[in-house]
């Protein structure tokens, strides 16, 4: 069988950022494979190593520098990837879900796998709705926030655990082919070894415009605008120690004798 | 296009208490639509359910005697069919798993904008301003749409809607296509028992992800030791197998009331945070002044875990 992942490379924010209109200033960002998305692709490629699946390729929508991210999914195991990009991307605030999902699905198409897997979200703009509509999209069936899934597929259909607030756990059987959120935990994501990287270099990465796809330039025109971007208001009146780890800690240290703690 | 269709939540026979503040959310919207505030109450002891949901601002309450649990095509179908019916101007789900399970699916389906997690909602009748978060909610946006949309809301964002209505309570015929019906759920586990609970615990020491690596573990038990307390942890700590499953706090973890609760390296995301917010006193360790768990620390210390956590270890010693 063939699988789909869709890997998003997702910006980072240092720990002091400064805002820009509806960004945050470039100067902060940083960027990295979508936490979820890692473990979406170890699940694909631990799939193929049980012989499940022919062939794992990656999806992505970004341009040409997020190729370094695409690489690490391939240094971890995936055959190949395809990267969306085109002009009229550029500069696009924000990407809805229904324009993530007519270009994924438009890949969908053309690839054909029998399991799509994402990551339950994006670290980013975290929407968490791609996949889902993403199934409904291309017809296919899912399963949202999936922390096991069996790998033995039997009879086409895939037992996943779908994890619910508060501890509990749904045990679903999802027919196939079929979306799978994948959430984190399911397993533990490799680091790329060596040879995994020098062999990422030689793997194909292909690249598509929306025109090669079949996707109109309108659908990247997000019915969301994004309006305003700010720093949450602090709802609390924190008190903040200061001075060296010492002094900081002797007053923590008073404040829990204080409540009782360790007498 | 002027009502709102707001669809409750309810697992193993208990209406989520997302279902109450969701009517709050959705009665804000009507006011300003100059619409009515429809509920859908999908699979279940939906009777019971609909009397229970009929508070103060609801003007209808839709049942769909479908099944016990929730199945996300049994609600897709539902609620695509109750929108085609009802034409109102914004279709309202919980954030909830079993919320983000389907409401992708029917915004699709309805060829609708969805906007997700949202935690702020304001509309002129036309133009809806929705507020959300990014970035693990290091910053705050809004976000503007027009016309029609379904929208999910974060829990605890809104209050409970209190008090008896006097909705019209009627059943609604959907018309289930059980050949579309493509997954079944087998049954519920719960997990993580074992050797603790730590919503027993009247201090967590919890340790997040800027302990770095497993190696460093000891450094939080130590504390912990020393002051009697018990370890407890964010997400990835129990995705990396450094802790079991029962330490975990927050949405998918343990829901914890310690007196005291330490959070060392830990950054306050939204689904930790839903599990230790109701914490008598809460201090933060941590080298970002700007982490969202600085908005419910009642104390901090903006400083690095390895430098700290020694010194207050050695005080307790
Ligand atoms: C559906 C769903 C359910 C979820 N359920 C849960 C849940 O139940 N519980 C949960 O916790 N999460 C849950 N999450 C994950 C959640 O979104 C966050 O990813 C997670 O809580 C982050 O954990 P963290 O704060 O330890 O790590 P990070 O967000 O990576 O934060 C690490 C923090 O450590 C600080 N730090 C780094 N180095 C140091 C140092 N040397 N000294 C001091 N501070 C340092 C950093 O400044 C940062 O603030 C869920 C997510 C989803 C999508």
């Amino acid at each position: 069988m063939k699988i789909l992942v869709t890997v998003k490379e997702v910006a980072t924010v240092e720990d002091e950022f400064e805002i820009e209109g509806t960004e945050i200033a470039d100067q902060y960002l940083g960027a990295d494979l979508n936490e979820w998305d890692d473990y979406a692709v170890e699940e694909a490629v631990q799939l193929q190593e049980d012989g499940i699946a022919d062939e794992v390729v990656t999806v992505t929508i970004g341009p040409e520098e997020c190729e370094q991210t695409i690489r690490q999914a391939l240094a971890k195991g995936a055959d190949r990837a395809v990267r969306v990009w085109d002009d009229a991307l550029e500069g696009v605030d924000l990407l809805d879900v229904n324009a993530k999902t007519e270009i994924l699905g438009a890949v969908v198409e053309a690839e054909d796998p029998d399991l799509v897997l994402t990551g339950v979200q994006a670290g980013d703009d975290s929407f968490g709705a791609t996949g889902v509509s993403l199934a409904e999209e291309i017809g296919a069936q899912w399963g949202a926030v999936v922390n096991h899934l069996e790998h033995d597929l039997e009879d086409g259909v895939a037992s996943v655990r779908r994890e619910l607030e508060g501890g509990v756990e749904e045990l679903t059987e999802i027919d196939l082919p079929a979306v799978l959120t994948i959430q984190t935990g399911i397993n533990e994501p490799r680091y790329a070894s060596l040879r995994g990287i020098r062999q990422a270099q030689r793997k194909e990465l292909d690249v598509q415009h929306l025109a090669d796809i079949g996707v109109d330039e309108s659908a990247v025109e997000s019915e969301l605008e994004l309006t305003e971007m700010y720093e949450p208001e602090s709802e609390s009146d924190v008190t903040v120690w200061e001075g060296s780890a010492d002094e900081t800690a002797a007053e923590l240290g008073e404040l829990l004798r204080d409540k009782g703690v360790a007498q | 296009m002027t009502d709102v269709l707001a669809v409750t939540d309810h697992r193993r026979g208990e209406l989520r208490d997302v279902s109450y503040e969701i009517i709050t959310a959705g009665r804000v919207l009507a006011d300003e639509t100059g619409g009515d505030l429809h509920l859908a109450v999908i699979s279940g002891t939906v009777d019971e359910f609909a009397d229970d949901l009929n508070r103060e601002g609801v003007d209808a309450i839709h049942t769909v005697d479908y099944g016990e649990e929730f199945n996300h095509d049994v609600y897709t179908q539902a609620t695509t069919q109750l929108y085609d019916e009802l034409a109102p101007q914004y279709v309202l789900t919980p954030n909830s798993v079993n919320g983000l399970d389907y409401a992708p699916a029917v915004a699709n389906d309805l060829d609708l904008p969805i906007v997700t997690d949202t935690i702020g909602l304001e509309t002129d009748g036309e133009t809806l301003i929705a507020t959300r978060e990014m970035y693990g909610g290091k910053v705050e946006t809004t976000n503007e749409l027009e016309g029609e949309a379904v929208v999910t809301i974060r829990s605890a964002e809104w209050a409970k809607a209190e008090g008896t209505g006097d909705a019209s309570i009627e059943a609604f015929d959907a018309e289930i296509d059980e050949d579309a019906i493509g997954s079944t759920v087998t049954g519920f586990e719960e997990v993580g028992g074992g050797d603790v609970d730590i919503s027993e615990a009247d201090v967590l020491v919890s340790v997040g992800r800027g302990i770095e690596e497993e190696d460093n573990i000891p450094l939080i038990e130590e504390l912990a030791e020393a002051l009697d307390a018990t370890v407890s942890s964010s997400r990835p700590i129990v995705d990396n197998g450094w802790l079991p499953k029962n330490r975990q706090v927050g949405q998918s973890g343990k829901v914890v009331t310690p007196d005291v609760y330490i959070a060392i390296g830990i950054s306050g995301a939204v689904q930790h945070v839903a599990g230790m917010k109701g914490s008598d006193t809460i201090v933060a360790i941590n080298t970002d002044p700007n982490a969202p768990i600085m908005d419910i620390a009642d104390y901090a210390i903006v400083d690095d875990l390895f430098d700290v956590v020694p010194a207050l270890t050695e005080e307790f010693q």
